[in-house]
C-alpha cells in the first residue's frame, strides 16, 4: 500500500463559542475519491479551509504529500499542489473564462515582472504554451462557447464548471470540491458527475468532495466520512456509512 | 527556434474581422486591423503635430502626455491591483526632486549634481520613487480599502511638510527650485536650436516617453503579473488559494506604480521648468484619481484619455469669464475659475461613477460598437 496523499490528524478548530472542527482525523489515498457529508454547519467547509491554509486550527497535524502544511500560507499550499473549489463560487468576476483559467496556471508560469514588461521572448512563449494547456481544459469541460465571456455574466452552472476548470488548471495532486452540484438542476448535476468521474479516471487526481446530494455521494465516493456539530460520527465505505445508526439519526434529526 | 504551439484552426479561415486563427494572433496587442489602423494613425499624427500647431499648445500637450504616464502608474496600483492610493502626489514629488537634484547645476542654491542626461535622471527618478513605493507597499498587506486610502493620504501631508522645510533640496516654501535640465544625446532640449524650438523638442521627448511607458504597461497588464493584480483586486482570498502571493504582488504593484509616478513627476516639471513645493498636495492626488476614474479604470488608453481630459480642462475653464462674465479670473473674488475647476473635478468624478463607470474608455467602446453595428444600431 502506498502512503496516503493526505493525513489529517486530531484537528480541532474553534471560533469564539463554536467548535467548528472537533478532533477530526482521516486520510485520503493516492487515487481515492473521499467524500465528507453532514448537515449544514457541521464543519465541512471549515475542514477545507484548514486544508487550504485559510484557517489555522488550534490543535492537530496535517500532512500533504509527506510535508507538514499546518500553518503554511494558502499560496504555499497551492504551490505544493492542493487545489479547491468553493461552496459559494469565488471566481474573478470581471475576468474572462480564459483569464480565470490562466490564473489557475499562475504557479506553473515562471517568468517574472521584468520579462512581462519586455513581453517578446520569454513571456510571450510562456503565454502561448500555457494558453494551449488551458485550451485542453476548455475542451475537457466543454467551455468553448464561453472563452471570451466575463465570468460574472455566465449562468450559475457554467460558473461552477469554470471554477472546477481553474482548479484543474493548477494540475493539482489533490482536488477539494465544496458542494460541486449545490443549486444545480438535474442535467447540470449529471454533467458535473461525469466531469468528476473523468477527473478521477482519466486525470488520476485524488479528490475530497463535500456534498449534500446523497445519491451522488453514494455513487461516486470510495469512502465517506460523516460529520455532525464538528465531530466525526462515522467513516467507511458508502454501504457502511449509509447504515450507521449515528449517521441515520443525524440526518433524521433524532437525538442520538 | 519556434515555440511548441498547437495551431487549432487552419490558417485559411483568416479574413473575417474579429476571427482569430491562432493563439499568437489573439495575444497580439493590436490584434485587429481597425485597432492597428487607429493606433498607427494617432501615433503618426502625434509625431507630425510639432510642425502643425503653435508652441504653447505643444507645451500643454506635452504636460498631458507626461501626466498620462503618471495616470497609467496610478491605474496600475488602483485600477488593476485594486489598492486605492491617495499618495500619488508624494511619488510624483520624489521623481521631480530626484531628477532636478541629479541634473541641477552644482553651483546653484539647491542640491545639484549636474548630470543632465535625460536617460540617467529619468531612470533615477523612477527608481528612487519605486524604492519609496516598496517601503509603503507592506501597509497594503495589512490595510485595505478606506484605511489604505487614509494612510497613503498621510504620506502626502508628510511630504508637504518635508518639502516645505528641506530648503537645500526644494528651495523651500514660496521659493522653489528649477525643474530637471534635459539633455539627450548631446542636444539641449530646453533651449531652441536651428531646427527645432525647445517646445517642439520637449513635446517629442514626452511623446516618445509615453509611447514607451504605455507599451510597457500594456505588456505588464496582459501578462501573468497583470492577471495576478486583477485576481487580488476581485477576490484576494481566492487569489491566494490559487497560488498568488499577495504580499509579493502588492509590492510589485506599488513599485511599478511609483516608478511611473516618479518618471511622470520628472517629465512634467521638465516642461514647466519650475517646482514649487506646495504643488504636491491632496488636490494633485485627487486630480490623478480623477484621471483614472474619468478615463477608465484598468485600461491604459483610458488613463491617457483621462490625463488629457484633466490637463486640458483648465485651458477651457480659463475661457469661461469671456462667455460667463460673472465668473472671475481673480483667485480672490467670490466666484472664480479655480473654484469652478475644483467643483468640476468633483462633479465629473461623481457623474462618471454613476453614469459611465468605464469612463471615457467606455464611451469610446460604445461609439465603436455603434459604428460596428451600423446601420442596425439603435
Ligand atoms: N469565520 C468564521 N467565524 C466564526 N464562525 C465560523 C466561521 N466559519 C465557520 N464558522 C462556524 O463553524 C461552523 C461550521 O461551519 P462550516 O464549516 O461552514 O459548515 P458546513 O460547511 O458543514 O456547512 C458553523 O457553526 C459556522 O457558523
Ligand atoms: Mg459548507
Amino acid at each position: 500500500m502506498t502512503a496516503p496523499i493526505l493525513t489529517f490528524t486530531g484537528v480541532t478548530l474553534s471560533f469564539a463559542g463554536v467548535t467548528a472542527v472537533d478532533d477530526v482525523s482521516f486520510d485520503v489515498g493516492q487515487r481515492e475519491l473521499f467524500a465528507i457529508i453532514g448537515p449544514n454547519g457541521a464543519g465541512k467547509t471549515s475542514i477545507f479551509n484548514v486544508l487550504s491554509g485559510v484557517y489555522r486550527p488550534q490543535r492537530g497535524a496535517v500532512t500533504f504529500n509527506g510535508a507538514d502544511i499546518l500553518g503554511a500560507k494558502p499560496d504555499r499550499i497551492a504551490a505544493m499542489g492542493l487545489a479547491r473549489t468553493f461552496q459559494n463560487i469565488e471566481l474573478f468576476a470581471n475576468l474572462t473564462v480564459l483569464d480565470n483559467l490562466m490564473l489557475g496556471r499562475h504557479n506553473h508560469i515562471s517568468y517574472g515582472a521584468l520579462s512581462a514588461f519586455v513581453w517578446l521572448g520569454r513571456a510571450r512563449r510562456a503565454e502561448l504554451t500555457h494558453r494551449a494547456a488551458v485550451e485542453d481544459i476548455v475542451d475537457f469541460l466543454e467551455l468553448e462557447q464561453w472563452r471570451m465571456h466575463p465570468v460574472g455574466l455566465l449562468p450559475y452552472g457554467v460558473q461552477k464548471r469554470v471554477e472546477l476548470g481553474r482548479a484543474l488548471a493548477m494540475q493539482p495532486k489533490l482536488l477539494l470540491l465544496d458542494e460541486p452540484v449545490a443549486g444545480m438542476n438535474q442535467e447540470e448535476t449529471e454533467d458535473m458527475a461525469r466531469f468528476i468521474l473523468d477527473i478521477r479516471d482519466e486525470l488520476d487526481v485524488p479528490m475530497i468532495m463535500v456534498e449534500h446530494d446523497m445519491g451522488l455521494v453514494m455513487d461516486l465516493a470510495d469512502r465517506i466520512m460523516a460529520v455532525d456539530f464538528g465531530k466525526q460520527i462515522a467513516t467507511g465505505t458508502p454501504a457502511d456509512v449509509q447504515n450507521d445508526p449515528a449517521v441515520i439519526s443525524a440526518y433524521l434529526g433524532e437525538d442520538a | 527556434m519556434t515555440a511548441p504551439v498547437r495551431q487549432r484552426r487552419p490558417r485559411q479561415l483568416s479574413g473575417r474581422p474579429g476571427l482569430y486563427t491562432s493563439y499568437a494572433q489573439q495575444l497580439r496587442l493590436l490584434n485587429t486591423r481597425p485597432k492597428l489602423l487607429t493606433v498607427s494613425a494617432i501615433v503618426l499624427l502625434a509625431f507630425v503635430l510639432p510642425w502643425l500647431v503653435a508652441d504653447e499648445t505643444l507645451s500643454l500637450l506635452g504636460v498631458a502626455m507626461a501626466a498620462s504616464i503618471g495616470a497609467i502608474g496610478l491605474n496600475i496600483v488602483t485600477g488593476y491591483a485594486g489598492q486605492v492610493s491617495l499618495g500619488h502626489a508624494f511619488f510624483l514629488a520624489i521623481g521631480a526632486y530626484t531628477a532636478s537634484a541629479v541634473s541641477g547645476a552644482p553651483d546653484d542654491d539647491t542640491i545639484g549634481f549636474g548630470v543632465t542626461n535625460v536617460l540617467v535622471w529619468l531612470l533615477a527618478a523612477g527608481l528612487v520613487a519605486a524604492v519609496f513605493g516598496v517601503l509603503v507597499a507592506p501597509l497594503a498587506t495589512r490595510l485595505r480599502g478606506l484605511y489604505l486610502a487614509i494612510v497613503t493620504l498621510g504620506l502626502v501631508f508628510l511630504g508637504e511638510h518635508i518639502f516645505a522645510e528641506w530648503q537645500a533640496l526644494t528651495g523651500g516654501a514660496g521659493v522653489g527650485r528649477p525643474g530637471p535640465v534635459p539633455v539627450l544625446f548631446g542636444v539641449e532640449l530646453n533651449s531652441s536650436g536651428d531646427v527645432l524650438t525647445s517646445d517642439q523638442k520637449l513635446y517629442l521627448l514626452m511623446l516618445a516617453s509615453l509611447v514607451v511607458f504605455g507599451l510597457l504597461a500594456r505588456n505588464l497588464a496582459r501578462s501573468k503579473v497583470g492577471r495576478a493584480f486583477a485576481a487580488i483586486r476581485d477576490r484576494d482570498i481566492a487569489a491566494e488559494v490559487i497560488g498568488v502571493n499577495l504580499t509579493r504582488y502588492k509590492v510589485i504593484a506599488f513599485a511599478v506604480s511609483s516608478f511611473y509616478a516618479g518618471c511622470a513627476g520628472a517629465l512634467v516639471y521638465t516642461i514647466t521648468g519650475f517646482i514649487e513645493p506646495s504643488s504636491f498636495n491632496l488636490l494633485l492626488s485627487v486630480q490623478y484619481i480623477a484621471m483614472v476614474l474619468i478615463g477608465g479604470v484598468a485600461t491604459i488608453s483610458g488613463s491617457i484619455m483621462g490625463a488629457f481630459f484633466i490637463t486640458l480642462l483648465p485651458a477651457l475653464t480659463r475661457q469661461l469669464p469671456t462667455v460667463a462674465p460673472f465668473i472671475s479670473e481673480d483667485a480672490s473674488s467670490p466666484l472664480n475659475v479655480f473654484q469652478v475647476e475644483t467643483v468640476l473635478y468633483g462633479l465629473l468624478i461623481i457623474g462618471f461613477l454613476i453614469f459611465e463607470p468605464r469612463g471615457l474608455y467606455g464611451i469610446w467602446i460604445r461609439i465603436r460598437n455603434y459604428w460596428k453595428a451600423w446601420p442596425f444600431s439603435y
